[in-house]
């Protein structure tokens, strides 16, 4: 089938009659690291949660998602789920709601761990206790039997990756696992989900804002804009030298780290205007009405081309960043 | 917790302070001259004025407050004017009616409204689960009343399957007395499983929506697993609340249909002494069913703490 730790092809997200993700493809090998970067409403979760097979109700997926020897979009929910915090897993944005509030950390961890691996209740424990110190937090034994609303968000999300992390999942994804972070805590928690993810040889696709993050964790980068993917390849030569006109204005408007807004919804400083919604993208490429080099030709809409590196754009810029256009 | 478990008792207590003195106010005040209407109109002004003694009603009306307040603590409930028996015997008297009515009311209400609850949520925008919830609709919308009569017309009269009313009591025919009550539950549990129902179809469909639910599912439970594992235990917690606040609306569904269903219970036990002016009869008692309501949403205050480690936790 495939030998990539995912491989997707061309994945359609319907809402209603509307298609918020529009025929996305993209492919990463076992332990590579792949950023998926663009500003909110572009489609980035919906992707996310394809791949899980966790749409919210009333959206559906269509198109191939290879994984473990199968085509995820075919699967009983019970296959499917056999599958899930097994050989792929998900780490979500904001800790304390992610997790049970009911039930203890540790016990919602041991639960993954006796699930997919028919540990006893003993051994799940310990090897919770293990993972609490592989993540650095302080106490183990201690913190494993808190409740989510008696750690931090750090702590949270810390427990959160170890439990995606417990069962050496082929590929694991993050979807803006800091933002809802205290800035100070951010760095530390992707250093210690980075090293995990290093440890067991996962791929991971890791969304996210930050695109510093993106060029120090990952290989690959995809852009993503109005439900699909406008740029794609190597972190160095997409960063580098970009060829589509928004991943540019993206690099060329990146804030400090810490001007994000919590939801991840600053207003980029170099792209005139907003992403426009669901219902009203435009014809042809959806990032015409922002675009400085829009021509009739974008009426239609630009194919993905390229080898390593893929960008859709009629016009696509050249020379290194910082070079006039 | 203690705090919790404090706040709950300071309030638990005000609100039966506040209620005896509702009740003690109201009856006095809307009963008139009890001692007349009790020995009727040919009565003459001595016995009227012994009678008024005997029972202390010429005190300053605090004073009898406490008194009947004292009393009740102590267990003395006070006794009828008319036949001296005791308050505390009339009401056992009725217990082996109404309880079992009420309690089992309220567990076949449970039975049928969890599943059916859970049911609706899982099918919303299904043909099945529209149709529980037009069940529910209906259910609430038709009076405790209606339920009984219309229970009673068609398997007590029509098909007749049932008893449509009377009692024996347990110790002359267990069976008999299980029959009686049959319909009467029956109705009850109708109607308040119809209000249950929708609470739970509520807290089912907000619960799967949260993103703990998401996160279960993440790791590998199917829907149903995510739903028992993770889904009830957190759609509990408002459900024993709404548990809670029914207690009030399953008292006053038992009064009716002990009514609809001429049983000997409680409520008619009340009534039958409120057209008899039997002030203490009537304030004792519905104090002790208000005493019986608190308690049980005491409980249930508890018992949410209890599972909810948000709030057990604190300190
Ligand atoms: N449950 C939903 N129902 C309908 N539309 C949705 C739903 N969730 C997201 N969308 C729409 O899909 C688009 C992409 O959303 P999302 O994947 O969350 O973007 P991102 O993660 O990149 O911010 C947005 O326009 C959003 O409004
Ligand atoms: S296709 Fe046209 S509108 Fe779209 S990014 Fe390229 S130049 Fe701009
Ligand atoms: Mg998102």
């Amino acid at each position: 089938m495939s030998e990539q730790a995912i491989d997707v092809r061309d994945l359609v997200v319907r809402a209603g009659g509307l298609r918020a993700v529009r025929g996305v493809s993209f492919a990463i090998p076992p332990g590579g690291r792949m950023g998926l970067v663009g500003e909110s409403g572009s489609g980035k979760t919906l992707t996310a949660l394809s791949l899980m097979g966790l749409l919210p109700a009333g959206l559906g997926a269509t198109g191939r998602i290879l994984h473990d020897g199968a085509d995820l979009l075919t699967l009983s929910d019970r296959r499917f789920s056999n599958r899930r915090g097994r050989t792929l897993s998900m780490i979500f944005q904001d800790p304390l709601s992610a997790l049970n509030p009911v039930q203890r950390v540790g016990e919602q961890i041991a639960s993954v761990i006796r699930r997919h691996t028919g540990a006893g209740r003993q051994a799940a424990m310990a090897q919770v206790v293990d993972l609490a110190a592989q993540m650095k937090l302080p106490r183990p034994e201690e913190i494993v039997r808190a409740y989510p609303h008696q750690l931090s968000g750090g702590q949270q999300q810390r427990l959160m990756i170890a439990m995606a992390l417990s069962c050496y999942p082929q590929l694991i994804i993050a979807d803006e696992p800091t933002t809802a972070l205290d800035v100070t805590v951010q760095r530390e928690v992707l250093r210690l989900l980075s090293a995990a993810v290093d440890e067991r040889g996962s791929a991971l696709l890791m969304i996210t804002h930050d695109l510093p993050v993106v060029a120090a964790m990952c290989e690959t980068v995809a852009v993503m804009y109005g439900g699909t993917i406008v740029e794609i390849g190597p972190v160095a030569e997409v960063f580098r030298d970009p060829r589509h006109p928004y991943t540019r204005g993206l690099l060329d408007s990146q804030p400090d780290i810490d001007r994000i807004a919590p939801d991840g919804s600053s207003r980029l400083e170099s792209i005139p205007g907003m992403v426009p919604p669901l219902h009203a993208l435009p014809k042809g490429c959806a990032f015409r009405p922002r675009c400085a080099f829009a021509t009739e030709l974008c009426e239609r809409m630009p194919p993905l081309e390229g080898g390593a590196r893929k960008a859709a754009c009629w016009h696509p810029v050249s020379g290194p960043r910082g070079a006039a256009p | 917790m203690i705090r919790y478990i404090l706040r709950r008792l300071a309030f638990f207590f005000g609100a039966l302070i506040v209620a005896s003195i509702l009740i003690f106010t109201m009856i006095r005040v809307a009963g008139g001259n009890v001692a007349a209407v009790v020995l009727g109109k040919d009565a003459s002004a001595e016995a009227i004025e012994a009678l008024v003694v005997e029972y202390g009603l010429d005190r300053p009306l605090p004073v009898q407050y406490f008194d009947w307040i004292g009393g009740m603590l102590r267990g003395d409930l006070g006794q009828s004017f008319r036949t001296g028996e005791s308050v505390a015997g009339l009401v056992v008297s009725r217990l082996p009616v109404s309880v079992p009515l009420a309690l089992s009311g309220l567990l076949l209400a449970m039975l049928i409204a969890l599943p059916l609850g859970i049911y609706a949520a899982r099918n919303i925008g299904k043909p099945s689960g529209a149709a529980v919830a037009l069940f529910s609709q209906i259910g609430i919308a038709v009076p405790v009343f209606w339920a009984g009569v219309l229970m009673s017309l068609l398997f007590g009269v029509k098909l007749g399957w049932l008893p449509t009313g009377g009692w024996i009591p347990w110790s002359v025919d267990p069976v008999a007395a299980i029959r009686s009550l049959v319909l009467p539950v029956v109705s009850l549990s109708v109607v308040l499983a119809a209000i249950l129902s929708r609470y739970v179809r509520t807290a089912v469909l907000d619960v799967m929506n949260q993103d703990y639910v998401r996160t279960a599912r993440a790791v590998g439970m199917t829907r149903t697993e995510a739903l028992i594992q993770v889904g009830l235990r957190n759609a509990a917690l408002p459900i024993v609340t709404v548990l809670g606040l029914q207690v009030a609306e399953l008292i006053g569904g038992t009064v009716i249909i002990e009514t609809v269903f001429s049983l000997p219970g409680l409520a008619r036990m009340i009534l039958a002494n409120v057209a008899a002016r039997e002030v203490i009869v009537v304030q004792s008692t519905v104090m002790l069913i208000i005493v019986f309501v608190m308690v049980l949403n005491l409980i249930v205050d508890l018992a949410y703490g209890f599972l909810d480690p948000r709030i057990r936790t604190a300190s």
